[in-house]
């Protein structure tokens, strides 16, 4: 056991845990963020994607002794944001979202390519989704999505 | 339950590796997959971890005179977007995992991984990479296809860890790296190659070539790039023959799940031939 000191969608957390945990399972068993989804446990989907310092990581395959003073932002935390709604509205917009299982993790595969990127081409997009895998859209009007929103969202990035 | 270190400094990490019997652990991109357990449940490591990868005296790029120095920790994603990456390396790092895995992975990892398909693998062959391999009270800088020593095996001792590696630093007037995988992202090679080769006064001055995923370790023979040293681009050419099948020898796949051997061996002799055909 360890413990170990993150801030969790902007609110510091300390706790004591296994540091070989899976952030995912803690994040869904103790903290309540089931927008974070399992799918594969393998880091081959994207499901479970979540920012850390910014960045897209897959928590299915991150240790918790690997986060220590580092910033997590889920799905949930990443909602109450002004770029979070442009991204939504376009995702809705463009038919982007079907079963929806894979909708967090492709909204914080967007983020992560938006913020590093405000004004990505096509095949940008294709790469910057390259680890998040959807067996319902075909990918094209999610990627349209993530343009539209790039669009829309002139100046938030 | 396995007890977990998280040491606050590189030196005290050196301290409890001479002190335990640890496996170390960066971004557990390949370590949390192969122990995986089932969902909510701890994966199934059996020896005691030491986490490394928060410590910052293994997280830098430096450039040098003819080198290039990057900390084990680096992420891989953070070396392709380094602007002293070599141009090689980047086009590997590219088109490597996903950018998930990428902001996670280090570039320590993918080589003590060893596996005989890691990506980067062929590039810092061709790029005389050394691996800068320390312990509580030694040093060691050993060449990259002398570290490695067949898949998943390394000469790392139980109380060492890389710290650096040193790429060389140079550039060079053709220079290929081709990965065959099923799809772009998270596909584990199917075959890789990469080449470098200088040209002086029309002759050849330096030609290096590795392969990866065709056998237990990534190919790379020194012997047979001697042999096309000083030959003229035309002689090169005309050896094209001779010199895949001498390569022919070497490359050794095996058949599995992502692909057969007969497969691997005609792609990889072609990956080379049409290399050579390219330098004009
Ligand atoms: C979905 C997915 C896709 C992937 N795609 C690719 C791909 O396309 N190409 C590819 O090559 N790889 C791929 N990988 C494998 C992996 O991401 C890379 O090998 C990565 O570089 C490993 O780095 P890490 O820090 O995560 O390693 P870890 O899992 O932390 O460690 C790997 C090994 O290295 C050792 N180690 C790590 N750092 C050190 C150090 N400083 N000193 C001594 N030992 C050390 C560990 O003990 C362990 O044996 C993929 C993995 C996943 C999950
Ligand atoms: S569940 Fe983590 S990548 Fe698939
Ligand atoms: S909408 Fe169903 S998996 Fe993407």
């Amino acid at each position: 056991m360890a413990k170990i000191k993150f801030t969790l969608n902007g609110k510091e957390i300390n706790i004591t845990i296994d540091p070989t945990a899976r952030l995912l399972d803690i994040l869904r068993d103790q903290y309540g963020l089931v927008g974070v989804k399992e799918g594969c446990g393998e880091g081959e989907c994207g499901a479970c994607a979540v920012l850390i310092n910014e960045v897209i990581i897959n928590s299915c395959i991150v240790p918790m002794g690997t986060i220590n003073n580092k910033s997590i932002v889920t799905i949930e935390g990443f909602s109450e944001t002004k770029r979070y709604e442009v991204i939504r509205k376009a995702f809705e917009d463009e038919g982007a979202v079907q079963c929806g299982f894979c909708t967090p993790g492709m909204i914080i595969a967007s983020e992560s390519l938006l913020n590093n990127n405000p004004h990505p081409t096509e095949e940008e997009i294709r790469i910057g989704l390259s680890g998040n895998l959807c067996r319902c859209t075909g990918y094209n009007m999610i990627v349209k999505a993530v343009k539209t929103a790039s669009k829309r969202g002139e100046g938030l990035w | 339950m396995v007890n977990s270190y998280i040491p606050k400094t590189y030196k005290e990490a050196l301290n409890l590796l001479a002190q335990n019997e640890l496996l170390i652990i960066a971004g557990g991109t390949d370590l949390m997959v192969k122990f995986k357990s089932i969902s909510g449940l701890l994966p199934k490591f059996k020896k005691d971890m030491l986490f490394i990868s928060h410590l910052a005296e293994l997280d830098f790029i430096k450039k040098e005179k003819n080198s290039i120095h990057i900390g084990a920790n680096v992420t891989l994603e953070k070396v392709l977007n380094s602007k002293h990456t070599h141009y090689l390396l980047k086009k590997a790092l590219l088109i490597m995992a996903s950018p998930a895995i990428r902001n996670m992975g280090t570039v320590g990892g993918n080589i003590v991984n060893a596996s005989p398909a890691g990506d980067t693998l062929p590039v810092l062959y061709v790029l005389n990479t050394k691996i800068v391999v320390e312990s509580l009270d030694n040093k060691r800088i050993i060449p990259i296809e002398d570290f490695i020593v067949g898949p998943s095996k390394t000469i790392l001792k139980e109380n060492e860890l890389v710290k650096e590696i040193i790429i060389e630093d140079k550039s060079f007037d053709y220079m290929v790296f081709e990965k065959i995988g099923t799809r772009q992202a998270d596909a584990i090679s199917k075959i890789s190659f990469a080449a470098v080769t200088n040209i002086k006064n029309s002759n050849i001055s330096d030609f290096r070539v590795s392969f990866g995923a065709v056998g237990p370790r990534i190919v790379r023979e020194k012997e047979l790039e001697k042999k096309v040293i000083g030959v003229t681009i035309d002689e090169l050419n005309g050896m094209c023959n001779l010199i895949c099948d001498n390569y022919s020898k070497f490359i050794t796949p095996i058949d599995d799940q992502r692909s057969s051997a007969i497969y691997r061996k005609k792609v990889a002799l072609n990956l080379l031939e049409e290399y050579i055909k390219s330098i004009k």
